[in-house]
């Protein structure tokens, strides 16, 4: 019952980190990546001594290949981010980064995007953002379906779907801070994520709307406030465990996982972490406060 | 209770059925690999090009030039031509497809080229996008000068290339090219034939060079230079250079798929080192380990008996899912062993569920054997929600995806479905098979959890 009494310290938490983020989406930005707007990223490694960056960076701007931006990765490395290239210019790139000849270099990995296959997978990202959300909003109503006694069904779903929001917006503000920090960039993988988080947190607060679900057909005797309390007692454990277990994954892929997938398990666990948070602390608390201001009508 | 002991049996059966076919058909663990047969041999780990190294490609087709019913057809024969060339690289596994235009992909037509294990892009394109360079070439006349190297041993080369002047008869004149063997020799031979303007122009050139060389030029160098003994009118060549017949039927078939139907033009290009994608590989494995490790610590010490049951049907989803990556078979990425990864933790879920529930129906004071029963029962309207909504994101995700989402979605998918069977079946046969040690206080603290006694 504690969460039900404090419902409105748990709820306010959870609009102002969410104002937080929104704030630092705005503030910081998302930087987009190559995957979207299209662009070359070279990645090389030296193989004894890695040229000075500034060697470099003067000798790009003697030649013509747009602006060119280095980061240095690893001991040896250089990744280059640049337009998207043709063959004779991809050559020039290496040409200019191997300093003609004189610093031998292998390189680890290039890909080359026109901006056209950026728009088509814009397009596409767009429209699979679009479809999720509606086939989980389906879904929702259709799971919820059966309760409409004293909160109507429509309204269980709402809820579902701000706590929805909530845990998609948090990872991304959270994101917006490493694009600003870290130069984290907005790729699929990160579409991915978002729409992954989607999927997961709906499954988090069904655990426990199930259980209100089953508490208000045994039991007609206690008040709203009271089911939704108990269930909530009933079922946060659970609830943490599943998350739990997930995250524990998530981490692991972070710290030991491959380079490429880090930032998206590390805005997958943000996500489960506040998905956990919100089928908690701000689903139930909100249908408590839905059915009260029903009732001073 | 025969019957659970029968189902228990069973499931440890198939289980090690499972296990293994992964061992005898991973190189890795198997040490008597290269002896086993082919149906092991034939399955392995397919790996992303993110993973194994190589190259992606995506063209776009200029159909401009296409009357409007015909598009597919000429993408289909871009596809076929593609994919002739890119076999004769001796690639494992390319892959050639056609991206239609469409409301979801764009206005273009895309053709989409999968090497994997070449990392040299410049020369793969240069390959794919180049019909292949026959030509004719005929003696210079004395006075050219020549020129000449001398080696290290103080042998006189003189190089072939400037022996030769070019002609007008190239490949593009070829009607078609057919691999033959000597009757005599039984040496593989290519038998061309031109076209009429090309049978015109051979005519011409044997007339003119009888007792001559004629040099066949392919992609620049020179690969059989006979001498002709008469004008052949007939427009028949036979090229019976040095190669061995697979050499031979690579040439027919690079000489066959001549010419592309469409223009083609590169729009994005993709290449992972092999080194790059080793350490993505072992890195996901690693992280799929440590995951696993954790969680059946987790599993064990907080739900006890239950939990090592649960920790079993894990091990048993672990491996049914490696067994259908290799036998569908899924190609692996980077992002596909992430899905898979975190659908080891959502596949736990179902159990924590039902073993939440079955410590609830004990703390309600009711047998262990019935509170087995419900625990499974009652649990699985929230599995089956909860799950749904994972696997709906999925299939919508596989649906629309490139490469990368796809790998994600499928893994991901695949992963909820089987750990719902996993979870649920798998544990309730070992659970129910364990009720015979009765209501005793130790048994009931077996089935407890958490920090209960």
């Amino acid at each position: 019952m504690f969460i039900i009494k404090h419902k409105k310290i748990f709820i306010s938490i959870s609009t102002v980190l969410v104002l937080l983020s929104i704030i630092s989406l705005f503030v910081f930005k998302l930087r987009v990546g190559i995957d979207f707007k299209g662009g070359a990223l070279t990645e090389v490694a030296y193989d004894t001594v890695r040229p000075a960056q500034s060697d470099l960076d003067a000798a790009f701007k003697k030649i013509n290949l747009g602006s060119v931006l280095i980061q240095p990765t690893g001991e040896l490395g250089y990744i280059v981010k640049s337009l998207d290239l043709n063959e004779e210019q991809h050559t020039l790139l290496l040409k200019t980064l191997s300093q003609d000849g004189k610093s031998s270099l292998k390189e680890k990995n290039f890909n080359s995007i026109g901006p056209s296959v950026g728009r088509e997978l814009t397009r596409k990202a767009i429209i699979a953002i679009i479809l999720v959300s509606l086939g989980i909003i389906f879904f929702i109503a259709f799971a919820f379906r059966k309760v409409s006694r004293p909160v109507s069904s429509w309204k269980y779903g709402l809820m579902a779907i701000v706590s929805l929001l909530h845990d998609v917006i948090i990872p991304i503000g959270l994101f917006s801070l490493l694009s600003h920090f870290y130069g984290a960039e907005v790729d699929t993988l990160f579409v991915v994520a978002a729409l992954t988080i989607l999927g997961l947190s709906v499954s988090d607060t069904i655990v426990i709307f199930d259980r209100i679900r089953e508490n208000l057909k045994n039991n007609t005797k206690d008040s709203f406030s009271e089911t939704v309390g108990k269930s909530l007692d009933q079922s946060y454990m659970r609830s943490i465990f599943t998350s739990l277990t997930v995250i524990i994954v998530l981490l692991s892929l972070f710290f030991f996982g491959p380079e490429s997938t880090k930032y998206f398990a590390l805005m997958l666990t943000a996500g489960m972490f506040f998905g956990t948070y919100s089928s908690i602390f701000l689903a139930s608390p909100l249908l408590v406060l839905i059915e009260e201001s029903q009732k001073q009508k | 209770m025969i019957k659970k002991l029968i189902s228990i049996l069973i499931v440890f059966v198939l289980g090690s059925a499972v296990v293994f076919f992964i061992f005898k058909s991973e190189p890795r663990l198997n040490p008597n690999f290269e002896a086993g047969s082919s149906f092991f041999k034939n399955s392995p780990f397919r790996l992303g090009l993110d993973l194994s190294g190589g190259s992606h490609l995506i063209y776009k087709a200029d159909v401009s030039g296409v009357k409007a019913g015909e598009v597919s057809v000429s993408m289909d024969a871009l596809r076929d031509v593609i994919e002739r060339r890119v076999n004769l690289f001796g690639v494992s596994e390319p892959i050639v497809q056609v991206q239609n235009s469409g409301f979801v992909s764009g206005a273009e037509e895309k053709l989409i080229v999968d090497l994997p294990g070449v990392t040299d892009v410049e020369k793969a394109t240069a390959m794919i996008g180049q019909t292949p360079l026959l030509e004719f070439k005929t003696e210079a006349p004395v006075s050219t000068t020549r020129k000449a190297t001398v080696d290290k041993n103080g042998q006189i080369s003189v190089d072939l290339n400037s022996q030769f002047v070019s002609t007008e008869l190239t490949g593009r004149y070829l009607k078609k090219a057919i691999l033959e063997f000597d009757q005599n020799t039984r040496e593989p031979k290519v038998s061309l034939q031109f076209d009429d303007t090309g049978t015109k122009l051979f005519a011409e050139i044997t007339k003119k060079n009888i007792g001559k060389m004629v040099a066949i030029y392919l992609d620049g160098s020179p690969i059989s230079t006979p001498v002709v003994r008469e004008e052949i009118p007939n427009g028949q060549a036979v090229i019976s250079g040095n190669f061995t017949p697979t050499e031979g039927k690579q040439l027919v078939g690079r000489l066959n798929s001549g010419a592309l139907p469409v223009p083609i033009s590169l729009l994005s290009r993709q290449t992972i080192g092999a080194t790059l994608g080793e350490a993505a590989t072992s890195a996901g494995v690693k992280a799929a380990i440590i995951g696993f490790l954790v969680i059946a610590l987790f599993l064990i010490l907080w739900y006890r008996l239950p939990g090592f049951i649960a920790v079993l049907a894990l091990c048993i989803y672990i491996t049914t899912m490696l067994a259908l990556f290799k036998l569908l078979p899924v190609t692996l990425t980077a992002a596909g062993i992430a899905g898979f990864i975190i659908s080891i933790g959502i596949a736990v879920d179902a159990n924590i569920l039902i073993f939440e529930r079955l410590k609830e129906e004990l703390h309600a004071g009711h047998t262990i054997h019935d509170a087995v029963a419900a625990g499974f029962q009652r649990a699985w309207s929230s599995i089956r929600d909860s799950n749904l909504s994972t696997i709906i994101s999925a299939l919508i995700l596989f649906w629309f995806g490139t490469p990368l989402i796809k790998g994600f979605a499928l893994t991901l998918g695949m992963g909820v479905v089987v750990s719902m069977f996993s979870a649920i079946t798998i544990s309730r046969i070992f659970l129910s098979g364990f009720v015979f040690i009765g209501e005793s206080k130790v048994a009931r603290f077996l089935f407890s959890s958490g920090l209960s006694k």
